[in-house]
């Protein structure tokens, strides 16, 4: 029987030459008369290790990494095949402490299968969240994932029960299910892992919404940037619907369910929900006014069902496993996992789901491994571009909604950015003003104007022109965005911006003086 | 096959879909590498919306191009996971290599130069994309190499 090796299709793995990798480990095994199968999987989510190749041997699962295809000869000769030693062993996966140590339920899948084999997905306990599904009426659907205690995972954190519920109480002929698979936040990957990784997951979380609300349409409006996401999803969609696990009567049912990608266009704000259910009705993506709210009259008008990737891609193990099994983890209002993404200054990149409760310092050092510089962490941000920067002494918060809350940040979705000691905060401020001024839908005036306004005041500050002046102008532009604006995107921007000025003040000064402080 | 034709076509296959103005843009930048000014009149007419309505639409996206880029672009991030592995820095490298500033186009025209918020590729910054190949941990050395790669047509680097 051929050995099976494994090296990873994920884009940040091709990133770092995993396709090269592959071509190397064919032509280096026909060389060697070897009968390997390779399987292009997803990431583990090891980052430093990538490309990571594993070789399934009797002892389980052997990775090497990082590995290059100048290594490929050399990991032949040292027989890898058969776990053999070589500078780059890792020795097995599951033992790896980074891994080990993980609680992987929406991520259980990820980097173990063949991301489009049906077979691989079916054996590692897919669809079984489908079948249960498939045996409750709408009501008893919708209570499993209010009982499960899931939260919005995009960012606002808003119970998925509660939005199901209406959508299944709104009564309409035409009702639809739309991922969010618009990751657009920097430190954000996961979803990008999830719908790479393990596609199926996420189209059966979907489908599960669609029994449950009554919805018979889906859309994954997916983002323009991650064209081997919109690849896979779209063979994936077309595999499950040829075995029924999509298309008019899944699994034999009366129940339909039918669902196609769409792709975003480089807009940050199609992020926001109404400015996406916009873009995907061929608009400019305008943010609306709530209420309505999408649940009640969304795409076309219709009531709908929005949810981000990881939010709909825990659905499948909340019904395979149960509302407890899932709400067991975690603490207080912060229910089951979060799959955080370690990012930036970082030795050790990647992805780490655990219940919540976990603090930032045990990511940042105990799985991060401090920075990748051998610098001092001095700030890092949670949550995307609108996320507070945190100084040192907030690193023992744990990763929990109502906590960030507290200390004015968010978990957001579940990325963090680490800087070490040469950041320039104040360059920082200005940036999340920048970004905030080429993203803004346009739409409210403090978000438009404000953005523009907040870039130039940072200027100011910064240039040592009436600095106090300038410094109290910038507080108050920022209250007038949090207040003013229409939607998170200029609603936010100020945080960064505030938090950078609390706790780096010393970066707001003219350059000379700053290295004196 | 003139413009014209292609995105007659083009029109033709999505009209009836709900929403297609998004997918018609993509079909049409994938096809002619940019949006040709007169498709505007075309999308109008196809999908019964005033061209004002669909040049909203066109210039509202950052990914869409109305006029014909180089003949690789290379995009790289600007955001903060890669600012803080020194994107920074790297930007200033490549507008140097390249003599070209962000959203321009060298003058053999190989390559247009433009920012983008994040790849998703966060634990491997810096990053940058050219054309439909990501690259990690780019560093100046590495962005010479995959330039120089690209121009001969050869395949990816090696990490």
């Amino acid at each position: 029987m051929s050995i099976r090796v494994y090296v990873p299709r994920d884009s940040s793995a091709l990133s770092m030459g995993a396709e090269a990798v592959a071509s190397a480990v064919a032509s280096e095994a026909a060389r060697h008369n070897a009968d390997i199968a390779i399987v292009r999987n997803g990431s583990r989510g090891l980052y430093w290790l990538e490309p990571m190749v594993e070789v399934e041997t009797s002892l389980g699962r052997i990775a090497y990494g990082p590995v290059t295809n100048k290594d490929v000869a050399s990991l032949f000769e040292a027989d890898f095949l058969h776990g053999g030693r070589h500078a780059l062993l890792r020795g097995p996966v599951d033992e790896i402490p980074y891994l080990r140590k993980q609680e992987r339920l929406t991520f259980a899948r990820v980097g173990i299968t063949d991301p489009l084999s049906l077979e691989d997905y079916a054996a590692h306990g897919g669809w079984q969240g489908l079948r249960a599904a498939l045996a409750m009426d709408g009501a008893s659907a919708v209570k499993q994932v209010t009982d499960s205690g899931l939260r919005g995972r995009g960012g606002a954190a808003f119970p998925a029960g509660i939005k199901w519920k209406t959508v299944l109480d709104t009564p309409s002929h035409q009702k639809y299910v739309v991922c969010n698979a618009d990751e657009g936040d920097s430190g954000t990957y996961s979803d990008r892992m999830i719908m790479e990784g393990d596609p199926y997951v996420l189209i059966e979380g979907m489908a599960i919404a669609g029994i449950a609300v009554g919805a018979t349409h889906g859309y994954i409006y997916v983002r323009s940037e991650y064209p081997h996401a919109c690849q896979i999803l779209a063979d994936a969609i077309t595999l499950a619907r040829e075995q029924s696990y999509l298309g008019a009567n899944i699994l034999g049912s009366d129940k339909a369910f039918e669902l196609e990608v769409r792709k975003g266009a480089g807009a940050y704000i199609c992020g926001e929900e109404t400015s996406l259910l916009e873009s995907l009705e061929g608009k400019r993506g305008m943010v609306r006014f709530k209420p309505p709210l999408p649940a009640i009259s969304g795409l076309f008008g219709k009531p709908t069902v929005i949810n981000n990737v990881i939010t709909l891609a825990s659905v499948p193990i909340i019904f395979a496993k149960g509302a407890d099994h899932y709400r067991n983890y975690g603490l207080g209002r912060s229910r089951g996992t979060l799959p955080i993404q370690l990012a930036g200054n970082l030795k050790h990149c990647g992805l780490v789901e655990k219940a919540f409760g976990v603090t930032l310092r045990e990511l940042l050092y105990d799985y991060g491994g401090g920075s990748a510089s051998g610098r001092p962490l001095r700030a890092v941000q949670v949550g995307g571009p609108l996320g507070a920067y945190l100084p040192e002494q907030q690193f023992d918060t744990p990763l929990d909604y109502e906590a960030f809350a507290a200390i004015g940040a968010m978990v957001g979705h579940g990325g963090i950015v680490a800087f070490d000691d040469t950041v320039d905060m104040a360059s920082m401020a200005r940036y999340a003003m920048e970004f905030c001024a080429i993203e803004s839908c346009g739409k409210c005036t403090p978000c438009r104007i404000g953005s523009t306004r907040g870039v130039e005041v940072i200027d100011h500050i910064v240039a040592g022109d009436e600095r106090e002046k300038h410094i109290a102008l910038l507080e108050d532009l920022c209250d007038t965005m949090i207040n003013g604006s229409l939607c998170a995107l200029g609603g936010m921007t100020p945080f960064p911006v505030q938090s950078a000025l609390k706790y780096f003040p010393n970066d707001f000064h003219v350059a000379p003086k700053r290295k004196v402080a | 096959m003139s413009h014209e034709a292609v995105i007659a076509r083009i029109v033709e296959k999505h009209r009836h879909e709900p929403g297609a103005l998004l997918p018609i843009l993509h079909d049409i930048q994938d096809a002619l590498r940019y949006v040709p000014r007169e498709a505007v009149g075309l999308i109008a007419h196809g999908l019964n919306l005033s061209r004002a309505e669909v040049h909203g639409v066109l210039s509202f996206y950052h990914h869409f191009r109305t006029a014909p880029p180089g003949r690789h672009t290379i995009y790289v991030c600007r955001a903060e996971s890669c600012q803080s592995m020194g994107a920074g820095a790297l930007i200033e490298h490549v507008k140097d290599k390249l003599g070209v500033d962000l959203h321009d186009t060298t003058r053999d025209g190989a390559f247009t130069l433009e920012p983008i918020y994040c790849l998703g590729n966060c634990a491997c910054s810096p990053a940058m994309m050219i054309d439909d190949q990501v690259y990690g941990r780019v560093t100046p050395d590495r962005f010479d190499e995959a330039v120089r790669m690209v121009k001969n047509g050869l395949q990816e680097v090696a990490a």
